[in-house]
C-alpha cells in the first residue's frame, strides 16, 4: 500500500486549515466555502478509506510506517481497524454539518472591532478543521506516543473554539457570558491537561518498562503487542495496572465519566451548539476509542483488575448523568448532562467484556454522534432565535415553527433511543451484552432508558408545547441552510435504526480481536450452560 | 640521589629537573579558537569604544558582535566537523579546558543565543526617539545617577550605551569556557569572567533605572555570595585532592591514584570532599537557580533591562548546567550515591516551588522568572539521571529552552506603554485582540513553555523525563507532571488574558520592531516548532555530544 489514504485524510483539514486562516480579512465569505468544501473532501477520503477496509482481511489496514523521532523509538505509524474506521467516519461526517451549522457564529460585530487585521471567522472554521485533522489522526495513530502528541494537542484549538466563541446573546450581558464562557474553557483545558500530563507519566513508564526489557524503547502497538505474545515483554502486575491507571485517567477525562465528568456541561453549555456538537460527538470519542485501543491491548490483566471499579463508575454516570438532566433549566446543559448518561453506556459497553457490548459500544460511539449532533444543532438554531438558553423562556414552539420542533423531537427520540432509530440498537446491544455478564449491573443500567424518556419528553413538552408565549410569537421556522443541516442527519439515524449491517459488519471483527486480546470470551447463554 | 634536600614538596618539587629547563606550557590555539576569537572580538570592542567617534559606534559595534560571534561559530561547527566533539575529544590547554562533546555543543548553543540577543541588544526602534536620535533599552549613560542633571545632559545629547556589546561578548567568552572548564580553578575564573558584565549589564536599564540598579546590587551580592560559596568548596576539595583538575580529583575519588604526600595530613579526608563538593555544587546550583538558591532569580529578572533578562535567562542557564553535568559526571560520579539523593530533594523542591509561586504573580518578567526555576527543576530530573541519555537530553532541553525564552523576553519587550514596557499583566488584557500575530507568537512561547506537544517545550520534557524514568527516578517523573499541570495553568491564564479579555481602553501598544528583534522572534518560533516537530536531528547531535572526556 503505497498510496498514503491516512495521512491524507488527517493531512487534508491541516491544510485546509491554514489556508482558511489565511484568507484575508475582508473575504470571510470565501473562508466559510473553503472550510466547507476541504471538509466535504476529507469525507470523501474517509467514505475511500471505509469503502476499502477489508473487514476480513488484517487487523490493521491501510497502515503506513515511516521512522519519526527514533531516538525515543517514535515512529510514525498509521493504521485502522474496523473500529477506527467507523469513528473516522463518523467525524468526517460531522464536520461539514458543524460548519454549516455554525455559518454566521463567528461574523465579527462591526462595531467592536478594534483592528481591521481581526478575522475571528477565518480563525473559527480554521480550528474546526485543524480539531478534525488532529481527531483523525488520533483515530489511526498505531504509535503510542504519535496518539499521545495530538490527543494532547487538540486541547488548544479546542480550547480556543470554546473560549474565544459564544452564543450572540446572553441572559447574564455580555461581561458576564465573556467571564462564564473563559471559566469554561479553562475548566475544559485544566481537567483534560491534568489527564493528559498524569498520561505523560504512564507513557514514559511504558517507554522505561519497553526499553528496559526489549533493549530499545518503542511505542508501536504493534511491536508490543507481538513482544507480549513471543514472551519478551513481561510487565510485573504493579507496573501494568500503574500504567493502566495513568492511560485510564486520561481517557475518564476526556470521555467522560464520573466523578470527572464536570467540565463537560460547562463546556458545553459556553460554547456554540456547533462546538458543543464538536465537543461531545466528536472529540470525546476519542477517549472511549482509546479506552478499547490503547487500555485493553496494551495492559488486558490490568483492565481486568479494574473492571468492577469501571462498571460502578459507568453505572453512576449513567444514573447520575440522567437525574442531573432531568433537573436542568439550560437546554444544553441538559444536552450535556444527558452526553454524560450515555458515556456511561458506551463504557459500560466496553468494560462488559463482551462482543455485544464492545460492538454495541462501538455504534454507540457513532450513533450517539449523530444523534446528538441532531439535537443540538436544531437546539442552537432555537437559542440563535430566542437569544435565551432557559427551557422556561420557550413554550408553545410548534404551533409557530413546526419543523424546528419536529426535528426537535425526532433528534430527542433518538437520544432516548427509540426503537426504529439508530441509538436504540447500539442501546440495546450494550444492555444484553452486560446482561450476559453482569445481570444486575444490566438491571441498574436500564434505569438510564428510563430517565431519558423523561427528560427528553419533559424538555419537548415545556419548550414546544402549550400556549405560544409571548417571546416566541412570530419565531421563524427552519431556513434551508438549517433544514440541510439537520435533514441528513435525521434521514441517517433512521437508515442505521432500520439497517445497520453495514456499520456492524465492520465493527465486529475488530471487536473480537480486541477481545480475545484480553483473552475473553463470551459467556454462554445460560440455558446452554445448564445442559 | 639528589643534594638538595626539599623543604616542602608542595613549593619544590625535583629540584634537578627544575633547573634543567622550563617546559613551555602547551597551548592548542586552534582548538580554543571559539573563546580567543570571541575574547578577541570584545578587547577590539573596548578598543573601537576608546577610538571611534560616537556617531559610529552603533553600527561598528553590533557589526563586529556579529561577525565575531558568527566566525567563533563556525570554529565550533569545525571543531565539531573535525572529530573533537566525538573521537578526538581530549582536555587542551594544559588540563584547563576541556574540548569534547558536551563543551562543543554548549558553546555552539550559547554562541547561537548570544548571536539572538545581539540582536535584541541592538533594538533602536522600540523606545520613543530622545531628541532626534534613536535610542535602545540601555542607560544613556551608565555613569549618570538616576534622575540627576548630568542624566538629563546625557539623554539630551542622545547618547547610547554602546559598551554594551563587549560586555556582553565577555560574559559570552566566560560562558564559553564555564561549561568547558576542566579544573576548578579555571571554573571559578570563567564564572567571573561571565558574571562580572552580567552584573554590569543589568544595572543599565534606560527606563526605571532605580529598579534596574537594585536588581544589579541583589545579584551582585547573591552572586559574590554564591562565588565565595564556591571558592571555599574549591579549597576544600584541594585540600581532599591535592589538585584541582577535575581528572585528579576523579582519580582521587575513585582510588587509582596516589596521594600527595605533602598532604598526608588532610588528604583522602571524606568529610573534606563531601563539604567542598557540596559547596562547589551550591555555588553552580545558584548560577542554575535551582531551589533554594534561587531568591535573585525574580527581583534580577524584573529589574534587569529586557535584553539583557532574555539573554541571561537562556545562555546562563546553558553554561551552568553544562558546568554541572560535568562536575557531577566527570569528577563526582563515584559519589553519586551522596550527591543523588541531595540532587533529589533539589530537583522536587524547584519543580514545585517554582511552578505554585508563578501562579501568584502579576507581573510577567517575574512570572517567567518562576517559571524558568520550575525549568531548572526540570533539567535537574534529567542531570540526576546519571546515564549518557541524561546527558543528552539535558543537552537537548537546554538547546530547545533557549530560544523559547529568548523569544518569550523578546516579546515582552514589545509590549509598550507610556512608561516603558507593560510589563503588569492585567495590561496584557485583550492583547490578542489589538495585535494577534503578537499576541499567537507569545502563546506559542507559553505553550513551548508548558509542554505541550508538537513544541519544542514537549521534546525537551520527554527527553529529561523519559531518561530519568530509565534512571531509576519514576517518582521525580510523577512530581514533574504535576508541577507541569500547576505550571500549566498560569501559562493558560496568561493565553486567556490575552485573548478572552476586553482590550483596555487605555492598553498599551505592540511597538513595531526593526528586523533584528523581528529576526530574534522569528528565530525563536522557528526552533521551537522545529525542535518539536522533527527534534529528531538534533537529538542525534546531542546524542554523538553527550561523553565527557576525562
Amino acid at each position: 500500500m503505497s498510496f498514503p489514504l491516512l495521512t491524507l485524510t488527517a493531512g487534508l483539514p491541516a491544510l485546509g486549515a491554514i489556508a482558511t486562516a489565511a484568507v484575508p480579512a475582508a473575504r470571510r465569505g470565501a473562508a466559510k466555502w473553503l472550510a466547507l468544501v476541504v471538509s466535504l473532501a476529507t469525507l470523501v477520503l474517509a467514505a475511500i478509506a471505509f469503502v476499502r477496509f477489508d473487514p476480513g482481511g488484517a487487523r490493521y489496514q491501510l497502515t503506513e510506517s515511516h521512522a519519526w523521532i527514533a531516538d525515543f523509538g517514535v515512529r510514525y505509524e498509521l493504521g485502522v481497524d474496523g473500529i477506527a474506521v467507523a469513528l473516522i467516519g463518523l467525524t468526517a461526517l460531522l464536520v461539514p454539518f458543524v460548519i454549516a451549522a455554525g455559518w454566521h457564529d463567528a461574523d465579527p460585530l462591526e462595531e467592536k472591532n478594534p483592528n481591521r487585521r481581526w478575522r475571528p471567522t477565518q480563525g473559527f472554521f480554521a480550528l474546526i478543521l485543524l480539531v478534525e485533522a488532529m481527531v483523525i489522526i488520533s483515530f489511526e495513530a498505531t504509535d503510542v506516543f504519535l496518539f499521545y502528541i495530538f490527543f494532547e494537542a487538540m486541547l488548544i484549538p479546542m480550547y480556543f473554539l470554546i473560549g474565544g466563541f459564544g452564543d450572540r446573546a446572553h441572559e447574564h450581558g455580555e461581561e458576564e457570558a465573556a467571564r462564564q464562557r473563559s471559566y469554561a474553557a479553562v475548566k475544559f483545558l485544566l481537567y483534560n491537561l491534568a489527564g493528559g500530563l498524569i498520561m505523560l507519566a504512564a507513557v514514559i513508564g511504558l517507554y522505561a518498562v519497553t526499553a528496559d526489557q526489549l533493549g530499545q524503547g518503542t511505542f508501536s502497538l504493534q511491536e508490543i503487542l507481538q513482544a507480549r505474545a513471543a514472551g519478551e515483554l513481561d510487565m510485573s502486575t504493579t507496573a501494568e495496572r500503574a500504567l493502566f491507571l495513568g492511560f485510564f485517567f486520561a481517557f475518564a477525562v476526556k470521555a467522560p465519566l464520573f466523578p470527572l465528568h464536570t467540565w463537560l456541561p460547562n463546556a458545553m453549555g459556553e460554547a456554540t451548539a456547533p462546538v458543543a456538537v464538536l465537543i461531545t460527538a466528536v472529540v470525546d470519542k476519542v477517549g472511549t476509542f482509546a479506552m478499547l485501543r490503547f487500555c485493553l491491548q496494551l495492559f488486558p490483566e490490568a483492565s481486568k483488575w479494574a473492571t468492577p471499579a469501571i462498571l460502578v463508575l459507568a453505572l453512576i454516570s449513567i444514573v447520575y448523568g440522567a437525574l442531573l438532566a432531568v433537573g436542568q433549566r439550560d437546554i444544553k446543559r441538559l444536552i450535556a448532562y444527558a452526553s454524560i448518561s450515555h458515556f456511561g453506556f458506551i463504557i459500560l459497553g466496553i468494560f462488559a467484556m463482551t462482543s455485544q457490548g464492545q460492538g454495541g459500544a462501538t455504534l454507540y460511539m457513532v450513533n450517539h454522534g449523530i444523534s446528538t449532533a441532531a439535537l443540538m444543532l436544531v437546539a442552537g438554531f432555537l437559542i440563535s432565535r430566542r437569544g435565551s438558553r432557559l427551557i422556561a423562556s420557550y413554550g408553545g414552539v410548534q404551533k409557530v415553527a413546526p419543523v424546528l420542533a419536529g426535528t426537535f423531537l425526532i433528534g430527542g427520540l433518538a437520544t432516548l433511543s427509540l426503537p426504529g432509530l439508530a441509538p436504540f440498537v447500539s442501546e440495546f446491544l450494550v444492555l444484553v451484552g452486560t446482561f450476559s455478564r453482569y445481570p444486575a449491573v444490566g438491571i441498574i443500567a436500564t434505569t438510564g432508558i428510563v430517565l431519558a424518556a423523561l427528560y427528553v419528553l419533559v424538555l419537548y413538552q415545556r419548550t414546544m408545547t402549550g400556549p405560544v408565549k409571548a417571546e416566541v410569537q412570530g419565531m421563524p421556522d427552519l431556513k434551508v441552510r438549517e433544514l440541510a443541516v439537520v435533514a441528513p442527519l435525521i434521514a441517517l439515524l433512521i437508515v442505521l435504526g432500520v439497517y445497520p449491517k453495514p456499520l456492524t459488519d465492520v465493527v465486529n471483527p475488530a471487536v473480537q480481536q480486541t477481545l480475545s486480546d484480553v483473552h475473553k470470551t463470551d459467556p454462554k447463554p445460560a440455558l446452554e450452560a445448564s445442559k | 640521589m639528589s643534594s638538595t634536600v626539599a623543604v616542602h614538596s608542595l613549593w619544590t618539587t625535583a629540584a634537578p629537573l627544575a633547573a634543567d629547563k622550563i617546559n613551555a606550557p602547551k597551548i592548542e590555539y586552534a582548538q580554543l579558537a571559539p573563546v580567543l576569537i570571541v575574547f578577541g572580538v570584545a578587547i577590539l570592542g573596548i578598543l573601537l569604544e576608546a577610538f571611534l567617534p560616537r556617531r559610529f559606534r552603533y553600527t561598528g559595534q553590533v557589526g563586529l558582535a556579529v561577525v565575531g560571534m558568527a566566525a567563533a561559530f563556525a570554529a565550533v561547527v569545525a571543531l565539531a566537523a573535525g572529530g573533537y566533539a566525538t573521537t578526538k575529544a581530549h582536555i587542551a590547554a594544559m588540563g584547563a579546558v576541556a574540548v569534547d562533546g558536551p563543551a562543543l555543543f554548549l558553546q555552539g548553543t550559547i554562541l547561537l543565543v548570544g548571536m539572538v540577543g545581539v540582536f535584541t541588544f541592538a533594538e533602536r526602534r522600540l523606545d520613543p526617539k530622545a531628541h532626534g536620535r534613536h535610542v535602545d533599552s540601555f542607560a544613556a549613560q551608565g555613569s549618570a545617577v538616576p534622575g540627576s542633571d548630568q542624566e538629563k545632559d546625557a539623554v539630551r545629547a542622545g547618547f547610547t550605551t554602546t559598551e554594551v556589546f563587549p560586555l556582553l561578548m565577555f560574559a559570552i567568552g566566560g560562558m564559553l569556557i564555564f561549561p568547558a572548564a576542566n579544573d576548578l580553578l579555571t571554573l571559578f575564573v570563567a564564572l567571573e569572567v561571565f558574571s562580572l558584565p552580567l552584573y554590569l549589564l543589568c544595572a543599565l536599564a534606560r527606563r526605571r533605572r532605580l529598579m534596574s540598579q537594585e536588581a544589579a546590587v541583589k545579584y551582585f551580592l547573591l552572586g559574590a555570595f554564591s562565588s565565595a560559596f564556591l571558592l571555599f568548596g574549591i579549597a576544600l576539595l584541594y585540600g581532599y585532592a591535592g589538585t584541582v583538575s577535575y581528572s585528579g580529583i576523579a582519580s582521587v575519588v575513585d582510588g587509582t591514584a596516589k596521594l600527595n604526600p605533602a598532604l598526608a595530613d588532610s588528604a583522602g579526608n571524606d568529610a573534606l570532599l563531601l563539604i567542598g563538593a557540596a559547596l562547589v555544587g551550591m555555588g553552580l546550583l545558584f548560577k542554575v537557580g535551582a531551589v533554594p538558591f534561587h531568591m535573585w532569580t525574580p527581583d534580577v529578572y524584573e529589574g534587569a533591562p529586557t535584553p539583557v533578562t532574555g539573554f541571561m535567562a537562556a545562555a546562563t542557564k546553558v553554561a551552568a548546567f553544562g558546568a554541572l553535568l560535568r562536575l557531577l559526571y566527570v569528577v563526582l560520579p563515584e559519589l553519586r550515591w551522596d550527591w543523588r539523593p541531595v540532587l533529589w530533594g533539589v530537583a522536587i523542591l524547584t519543580m514545585l516551588v517554582g511552578a505554585i509561586v508563578a501562579v501568584t504573580q502579576t507581573d510577567v518578567k517575574r512570572l517567567l522568572a518562576y517559571s524558568s526555576i520550575a525549568h531548572a527543576g526540570f533539567i535537574l530530573a534529567g542531570v540526576i539521571a546519571t546515564t549518557p541519555e541524561g546527558v543528552s537530553s539535558v543537552l537537548f532541553y537546554l538547546a530547545a529552552y533557549s530560544f523559547v525564552t529568548l523569544g518569550a523576553f523578546a516579546v515582552v519587550t514589545l509590549v509598550r506603554d507610556a512608561g516603558g514596557e507593560a510589563t503588569h499583566l492585567s495590561r496584557w488584557a485583550g492583547l490578542g485582540r489589538r495585535s494577534p500575530l503578537v499576541a499567537a507568537v507569545f502563546a506559542i512561547f507559553l505553550l513551548a513553555f508548558a509542554g505541550i506537544p508538537l513544541t519544542s517545550g514537549f521534546a525537551g520534557k520527554f527527553a529529561v523525563f523519559s531518561a530519568a524514568a530509565q534512571g531509576g527516578a519514576m517518582p521525580l517523573v510523577i512530581v514533574g507532571v504535576i508541577s507541569s499541570a500547576i505550571a500549566a495553568f498560569f501559562y493558560i491564564r496568561v493565553i486567556v488574558l490575552m485573548f478572552f479579555s476586553e482590550p483596555k481602553a487605555d492598553g498599551p501598544t505592540v511597538a513595531v520592531p526593526s528586523p533584528l528583534t523581528s529576526t530574534a522572534i522569528a528565530v525563536g518560533v522557528a526552533v521551537t516548532l522545529v525542535l518539536g516537530v522533527a527534534p529528531q536531528y538534533f537529538l542525534d547531535l546531542a546524542n554523538q555530544a553527550g561523553v565527557f572526556v576525562r
